[in-house]
């Protein structure tokens, strides 16, 4: 009988790091004014991943978030992410945890 | 016998017979390499060449970098074999971190597909010592995400060690800083294509291969297809690139 494991649900939002360019984000301003809104600035435009993962606890959930996020989800050299935790349920019988 | 070079295959590379041709051209004999293979068959050199491995998904190059091959080319790379990367294939080198710095989304949004200029900065690298003189060479670039970006830091550094390879050149004949039209995709400094450390991988955004004849428009990227395959052939004979040295320790001029 293995661990009793559950299902943590988490969104990782990559967005481009302060003063990094951001042509998407510029031309999403830049179309504001056909709409005839005013007074919106700041547009940055990044990328929102939800996944879910079967792990034993939540501390061993988050560690594998934070790996993949890190290494495949955004590049740190442009890149920067924040993990959202979506929250947990039971796992189905017969899941295993990730490793 | 010609010196083998491998060029690899992901699914969604769509400039590889380009890449055979060119090196074909410039006397290789291209080898084939799938993206599952873990081993490189034998080759002296490796060209990973332009398309958008696995579709361009979440960033470009970044899923082919996980791909098992990659594992066998940063080993390759790390034992001194030359690898260049063109188009996505430097996407791919830079996601994988064996050539520093990213490629960010094009200034102007727009896919950008047309012919370019770009000056070698150095004619003793590894990529560029079959460039008979430093003017401005004419091939096309084709991509959506080829900006070249790294931090001040690390362009001053990539500058004093001499890894910039390429600029793309302003039609006065200056380089081509990020707003300038001869610039294609807004690259920082001007920059076109970089080396890592070592000398021995670089990678660029316009396509050489493509250039190889002067019949079908340019032959200026003949002398970087060139230099690539003369660099396997030292490094088949000796087991080192002497141009990588000499990169490795001396300022550009």
């Amino acid at each position: 009988m293995s661990e009793p494991t559950r299902v943590y649900r988490f969104a990782v939002n990559v967005t481009p790091k302060p003063g990094i360019l951001d042509p998407q984000g510029k031309a999403v301003e830049r179309s504001l004014p056909h709409l005839g809104i005013a007074g919106v600035t700041g547009v940055r435009v990044g990328r929102r991943v939800e996944l879910a993962v079967t792990a034993t606890d939540a501390e061993a959930a988050r560690a594998i978030v934070a790996r993949l996020a890190g290494e495949l989800l955004s590049n740190p050299l442009m890149e920067q992410y924040e993990v959202e935790a979506l929250g947990e349920t039971p796992a189905p019988a017969g899941a295993g945890a990730a490793g | 016998m010609s010196v083998r070079i491998g060029i690899v295959l992901f699914p969604g590379s769509n400039r590889d017979i380009d890449a055979v041709n060119g090196l074909t051209v410039a006397g290789a004999e291209p080898v084939i390499l799938w993206h599952e293979d873990t081993d490189l068959s034998g080759v002296s050199g490796v060209l990973l060449p332009g398309g958008f491995a696995y579709g361009d998904y979440l960033r470009a190059g970044v899923i082919a970098r996980f791909s098992p091959v990659m594992q066998a080319v940063a080993d390759f790379a790390a034992r001194g074999g030359p690898v260049l990367g063109i188009c996505n294939g430097f996407q791919v080198l830079a996601e994988a971190g064996l050539v520093p710095g990213a490629l960010l989304r094009n200034r102007g949004l727009r896919f950008v597909c047309r012919e370019v200029a770009l000056t070698p900065e150095r004619l003793d690298s590894p990529f560029t010592r079959e460039i008979r003189e430093r003017r401005p060479l004419r091939m096309p670039v084709a991509h959506g995400e080829g900006c070249y970006f790294a931090d001040d830091a690390t362009l001053d550094a990539l500058e004093r060690d001499g890894q910039v390879l390429w600029r793309y050149t302003a039609s006065d004949g200056s380089t081509a800083g990020p707003e300038d039209p001869g610039n294609p995709n807004g690259s920082l400094r001007g920059i076109a294509g970089v080396a890592n450390a070592a000398g021995n991988v670089a990678g660029l955004m316009p396509h050489p291969e493509t250039a190889v004849e002067a019949l079908i428009g340019s032959a200026d990227g003949l002398g970087i297809v060139r230099s690539l395959v003369v660099s396997a052939e030292e490094y088949a004979a000796t087991g080192a690139v002497t141009g990588a040295r000499a990169l490795a320790g001396v300022a550009p001029r």
